[in-house]
């Protein structure tokens, strides 16, 4: 059975900031165990997103991308993101818009798609998570329980 | 020691071109070319910009945790890591020989990885050069554009990709940061369920592999005579062969041949790599230089990867893959092949191969055996190398009484490569640039004749907003004169 939410987390935990993304879906994982164990929400977890990420995205309502990002505001930035093809889709670390162009070319129109872009600071090799982005995920967490609960809106 | 473009006498007066990041290649790189006023090439050099500390990472870890964690260094071949580190590690823990169990799950896992890798690379990295033309627009040399003209083959590149995963995911457990493989074996086997689901879809990622060795060997036949020419390097071979010289991309013995074929070194157990392989250091790369001890760093550098191997090795244990390399070496007319576009062919045919293995592994039961661990007497060091989707990797560890690491050593595929690639690069340049005003087009071309190597230059940082694509032509006093950036 196909879960209709899917959270794709991306980013690498050893890697200071970057860890949001993975520690996002852990704490999801645990804090809407009962909605994974129902089959209604669904976590991905990666390095980053290639190609073969279009084929995750078959036969879901939702997709949310959850990154790091040095660029969202603080302690988080929550959009929509559109199917668009862009340089990324020369890349193994491609966007959330890159991929979600080549499920609609291979496999058909995506589900909506959201960008959860927790804001980070440091990524060096072997950091921990920084305080800020500690503080920036704790909000992104609850962000995002309530909106499975409520419904999403930008 | 300086190789012809290397390094320029005044580069303070040249004009500067830089291509950062390369695209389509792992992670951060960065190209710097130096004219004069009539454009003529002066330096061409491919530089890594960040340095990793990957050693310094490790070094105080419990070595059981090892395995795990290198699979951090690097988001593109995780898996990669994961097995040499675990080779490494069962000389610590005394397995000199795994269970038949372990040796073949840990077989399936890295041949999945190569499946999904090399098919990643040529269908969607590399077939968009190979397939619209080097100065193709850019808006259609991607791999939209390969989707757009070539629906099944791009269709094809994105389920065998995902095919190679889902065999990561069976044997290691998980898709990512999987713990499958540890010091001394496994800790879980394929199970008969999960060898029938994987057998199921098989037959057609087998088909699709052979197809693929047909699209590169018929692109290159297309294109002969540039792609024979095409940043063309005369160097040395590394890889390592199976006992016998066959092609072995798990396990065996290292084995060089010089520029002609000739064997320089053959036979040489890992554990000593360090008696055959040094390392250079220049001040503009944090990737250093490695070479052949004996012949120096001038004569002793070496391609590593899939046209090393097809070539280094005396056959392919694969009906259909050997007969692709018999072909192969009868184009050449048994010629050692040096153009970095034929590592395209070559990968192919390892991708072949790589099918031929998975199948015949997920018909033998061992893989459903229960037998996973071995053990003897704990050692305080080990050196693991296995032949990687992108050239030989090796790991070396040393462990104390206390179980924790007390050095690493890591020579990452893309760095046995290195001084190829500046070669390779600074071939073109002298090709197509030299006396020409530099467009996205021709810078393209360099860009190619890196890519051609698949080099992993990652860090598997990518957070948005950190991973720009633009050509910057900076004026010697540090002005940007024009901006190239990509679609």
């Amino acid at each position: 059975v196909t879960a209709p939410v899917v959270v794709l987390a991306v980013g690498n935990p050893s890697r200071g900031d970057d860890a949001l993304g993975p520690l996002f879906a852990a704490r999801v994982a645990s804090a809407l165990a009962e909605d994974v164990a129902a089959g209604r929400l669904e976590l991905l977890e990666d390095f980053q997103l290639s190609i073969e990420h279009a084929l995750d995205l078959a036969g879901r309502e939702r997709v949310v991308f959850v990154d790091a990002s040095v660029a969202a505001p603080a302690p988080f930035s929550f959009a929509r993101v559109l199917a668009e093809r862009d340089a990324s889709a020369t890349t193994h670390a491609m966007s959330p818009a890159a991929v979600l162009d080549v499920h609609r070319r291979i496999v058909g129109e995506p589900p909506e798609a959201w960008l959860l872009a927790i804001r980070g600071e440091r990524f060096e090799l072997g950091e921990p998570l920084g305080a800020g982005a500690a503080e920036h995920l704790e909000r992104a967490v609850a962000f995002f329980v309530e909106a499975m609960r409520v419904g999403f809106e930008a | 020691m300086s190789f012809d473009l290397e390094k320029a006498q005044e580069p303070d007066k040249l004009r500067r071109i830089v291509i950062e990041p390369v695209s389509r290649v792992e992670g951060h790189g960065k190209v710097t070319i130096l004219l004069d006023a009539e454009r003529r090439v002066h330096q061409v050099r491919l530089h890594i910009v960040e340095f990793r500390g990957f050693e310094r990472f490790i070094q105080g870890r419990p070595y059981w945790e090892v395995p795990v964690m290198v699979q951090r260094l690097c988001g593109i071949c995780p898996v990669s890591h994961h097995l040499a580190a675990s080779k490494a590690l069962d000389l610590v823990v005394g397995a000199k020989r795994l269970t038949r169990t372990a040796e073949k799950v840990r077989r399936l896992m890295h041949y999945g990885q190569i499946l999904q890798s090399h098919a990643l690379h040529f269908y969607h990295l590399a077939s968009p050069d190979l397939l619209f033309g080097f100065d193709a627009p850019v808006e259609k040399r991607n791999v939209v554009g390969v989707i757009a003209e070539h629906p099944e083959l791009a269709t094809q590149g994105v389920l065998l990709r995902k095919y190679g995963q889902e065999i990561i995911r069976v044997t290691a457990g998980k898709r990512v940061h999987g713990t499958g493989s540890i010091p001394g074996g496994v800790n879980k086997n394929v199970s008969r369920a999960e060898r029938d689901a994987l057998l199921a879809d098989w037959p057609k990622i087998f088909e699709w592999s052979r197809g693929a060795v047909r699209v590169a060997t018929d692109l290159h036949a297309a294109h002969q005579e540039q792609f024979d020419g095409f940043g063309y390097v005369r160097s040395n071979l590394l890889s390592i062969v199976g006992k016998d010289g066959e092609l072995d991309l798990y396990d065996g013995v290292l084995r060089a041949r010089d520029a002609d074929g000739a064997i320089l070194f053959d036979g040489v157990d890992p554990q000593t790599y360090r008696a055959q392989l040094k390392e250079n250091v220049r001040s503009w790369s944090y990737m250093k230089f490695p070479f052949i001890g004996a012949l120096g760093p001038e004569k002793g550098f070496y391609k590593v990867g899939p046209l090393a191997r097809v070539q280094n090795c005396d056959r392919i244990p694969t009906p259909l893959a050997e007969e692709a390399r018999q072909a192969f070496v009868a184009r050449s007319g048994g010629k050692i092949v040096h153009a970095p576009l034929a590592y395209h062919t070559a990968r192919m045919i390892e991708m072949l191969h790589a099918a031929e293995v998975i199948g015949d592994l997920l018909r033998d039961d061992d893989l459903s055996g229960d037998d996973l661990v071995a053990k003897g007497p704990r050692a305080i060091q080990g050196v693991g190398i296995l032949e990687a989707p992108r050239g030989t990797l090796i790991h070396h560890y040393e462990v104390d009484s206390q179980d924790l690491v007390t050095m690493c050593n890591l020579i990452v595929s893309t760095t046995h490569n290195n001084q190829a690639m500046n070669e390779a690069i600074r071939e073109v340049a002298r090709t197509y640039l030299d006396g020409k005003e530099p467009t996205e087009g021709l810078l393209n071309h360099v860009e190619v004749a890196i890519r051609a190597f698949d080099p992993c230059l990652s860090c598997a940082t990518h957070a948005l907003g950190k991973m720009p694509l633009v050509v910057e032509i900076v004026g010697a006093d540090g002005v940007v004169l024009e901006e190239i950036a990509r679609a």
